[in-house]
């Protein structure tokens, strides 16, 4: 497959004609100054200048929120008290404009949805409905290191698709063979020209140079474990943390859920919700017991389970991307390059 | 195991059987409403299931049954959250659900031709019953040599499945040791003594032998220091762990120890394999 090339003016004509056969999402300014992935409208613009959206997309793939079973507990139900499998959306969606970073992530969870063991068929039928269509990222934000995380600023890995902004024109390289169906389905078949193509180089190394926050992973595949858990620095870590949880809502790669019935009436619903390793009542058992109940315990198991037991279990990286979200929304400035520092001295 | 690893099976309550005098716990004799699913259910003693109630919720718990009684599946269950609360106020006859079966189980391979020393305390006697019943089969009791067992609770009225450890008593290929914390009944003729006292007691050697040990963590604290002395070897100490759960297969990620899952990698762990592990459970 080829590189292909738009003008930029033709680039809205493009997504509107995708919604033919997509669900087109992209990311646009909410009221309160953050970009969130919206679905196009007729008066959404998309915007090349954003950093990136605050919540991420993980949500297409692991909602927020999502109904699994149904059940009635009606006695005079000829099914009472049995689930049936609740209906959900799986249609092709288009998201266009997500950074290389959150695109990885997909591939990070991935892992652990679908296992040699177990398919998780939510996550896979979500995830097989994607198309991922990214935007490489001219100027990195300041709290971006995901070149220490396995990534890059216009990194291919995570992607269907990667678009270049190049002043009037964008570069649109397909990756992967659903990459290059979506832009059969579009009309996408101009070749860019060999300009077009060392202008991307150009732009691309340019960015790469941009990432100002480097830090070192190499040695915590090595290290062990249960030094590691044991280790001083974590008390440091832990102290401002006030358990809010909004590191592990942001993140891109943090994936625990729960599942909880619902009932009105005497119709039910089970229902998986995001959830939080920040939260004592994420292990607290119903004997009262509970295995997590100091803060410290619950900061060192986020930052264990990404940089080392991921990492020992997957042989996949750290389940970290560098997207940076974690740095800049926490509020009390846990910082989480620090941590990696830390663990991998 | 369904195609969809979260949907149960619809099961049945057959039979419910209250088992200690606090009325706490409670076995429950499940019929597999679908034929076909009975024959899909293929499970090995030490594994467990997450029992599911519409409209509560799902709970983890060992399976008590053996794989070799056929027609049924057992769960004891103790009354403490809000499933197990509902559990206890369901009638024969009722629906509900049940997946798995969960986990690993304990190394029958590795056990065979080998004596086998069960130590269990209160109401954590569940997979260990299962194992006792699997082994006292007789195609399976020519598999091991000696079966011990050290069974305990705080009463004489709190002892799980009192009718049979009174026939296991009575049988010679099985060596029991009863034990109760304490009792004022003048016609108690077991012993009497906390779980690891008796085990120090009535236990010599480590030899050729492989102990699997369940009950609460004060049991188990106190027995670890006993099998120690006795020679076990790490190894050959063999426990089953509980955790909070939900997915029951390795995917919600609540109930790890260091990079192992509980309800994947375990329940089962030996005591070397804890040993390497962050003590956080």
């Amino acid at each position: 497959m080829t590189d292909k090339m738009i003008k930029k003016d033709q680039f809205m004509g493009f997504l509107h004609k995708l919604k033919n056969d997509y669900n087109v999402f992209i990311p646009a300014k909410e009221d309160d100054n953050f970009y969130n992935f919206t679905a196009l409208g007729e008066k959404e613009t998309f915007d090349f200048d954003y950093k990136n959206t605050r919540l991420s997309p993980k949500s297409f793939a692991l909602p927020q929120s999502e109904k699994m079973f149904e059940f009635s507990l009606n006695k005079s139900d000829k099914d009472a008290n049995i689930l049936r499998e609740a209906a959900s959306d799986s249609s092709n969606t288009a998201i266009v404009g997500i950074r290389p970073c959150d695109a990885n992530a997909f591939k990070v969870i991935n892992a652990n949805f679908d296992n040699p063991e177990f398919r998780d068929p939510w996550w896979t039928k979500h995830r097989d409905s994607l198309t991922l269509i990214g935007l490489g990222c001219n100027e990195p934000d300041s709290t971006c290191f995901c070149t220490s995380a396995g990534g890059g600023p216009f990194d291919e890995k995570g992607l269907d698709i990667l678009l270049f902004d190049l002043d009037e024109h964008i570069l649109i390289r397909p990756i992967t063979k659903k990459g290059g169906k979506l832009l059969e389905t579009a009309d996408i078949n101009q070749e860019a020209d060999s300009s077009l193509k060392q202008k991307a180089d150009e732009v691309k190394a340019a960015s790469e140079k941009k990432i100002s926050s480097h830090v070192a992973t190499d040695k915590l595949k090595s290290k062990n474990a249960l030094e590691l858990f044991n280790a001083s620095f974590w008390d440091d870590i832990a102290f401002s943390c006030i358990n809010c949880g909004t590191c592990t809502f942001l993140c891109p790669t943090c994936w625990c859920f729960d599942i909880q019935d619902e009932v009105n009436y005497d119709q039910g619903d089970r229902i998986r919700n995001w959830d939080s390793c920040m939260f004592p009542l994420f292990t607290l058992h119903a004997s009262g017991h509970n295995p997590r109940p100091e803060k410290v315990q619950r900061v060192r198991q986020r930052f264990m389970h990404k940089l080392k037991y991921y990492v020992d279990k997957y042989d996949n990286g750290i389940a970290c991307v560098g997207c940076g979200r974690c740095v800049k929304y926490c509020p009390v400035n846990i910082d989480i390059r620090e941590v990696i520092r830390l663990m991998n001295e | 195991m369904t195609d969809n690893p979260y949907l149960p099976y619809p099961v049945k309550i057959q039979e419910i059987i209250t088992e200690t005098e606090d009325n706490n716990l409670k076995s429950y004799k499940l019929t597999f409403l679908n034929k076909e699913d009975e024959g899909n259910f293929s499970y090995t003693p030490g594994q467990f299931c997450e029992i599911s109630i519409p409209g509560k919720g799902e709970i983890p718990i060992g399976i008590a049954s053996s794989p070799t009684e056929k027609g049924f599946v057992m769960f004891t269950v103790n009354k403490t959250g809000v499933v197990t609360r509902f559990l206890h106020n369901m009638e024969e006859d009722e629906l509900l659900g049940i997946r798995g079966p969960l986990g690993n189980w304990y190394p029958w391979e590795q056990m065979e031709g080998k004596n086998v020393l069960v130590i269990g305390g209160g109401f954590a006697f569940t997979t260990l019953r299962s194992s006792i019943v699997y082994m006292l089969e007789p195609e399976n009791r020519k598999k091991f040599k000696d079966i011990t067992v050290v069974y305990g609770s705080r009463s004489p009225g709190l002892l799980l499945y009192r009718n049979e450890l009174i026939e296991w008593e009575k049988r010679d290929d099985i060596n029991m040791h009863i034990t109760v914390d304490g009792t004022d009944d003048p016609d108690w003729k077991y012993n009497v003594g906390f779980v690891p006292t008796i085990t120090e007691k009535k236990i010599t050697t480590s030899e050729d032998t492989y102990a699997i040990v369940c009950g609460p963590p004060i049991m188990i604290k106190f027995t670890q220091p006993v099998l120690e002395k006795i020679g076990f070897t790490a190894e050959k100490i063999i426990m089953s762990l509980e955790m909070r759960m939900k997915c029951g297969i390795g995917i919600c990620g609540r109930c790890n120890i260091g990079d192992k899952y509980v309800c994947k990698d375990g329940p089962v762990f030996s005591l070397a394999e804890l040993n390497e592990l962050p003590n956080e459970y």
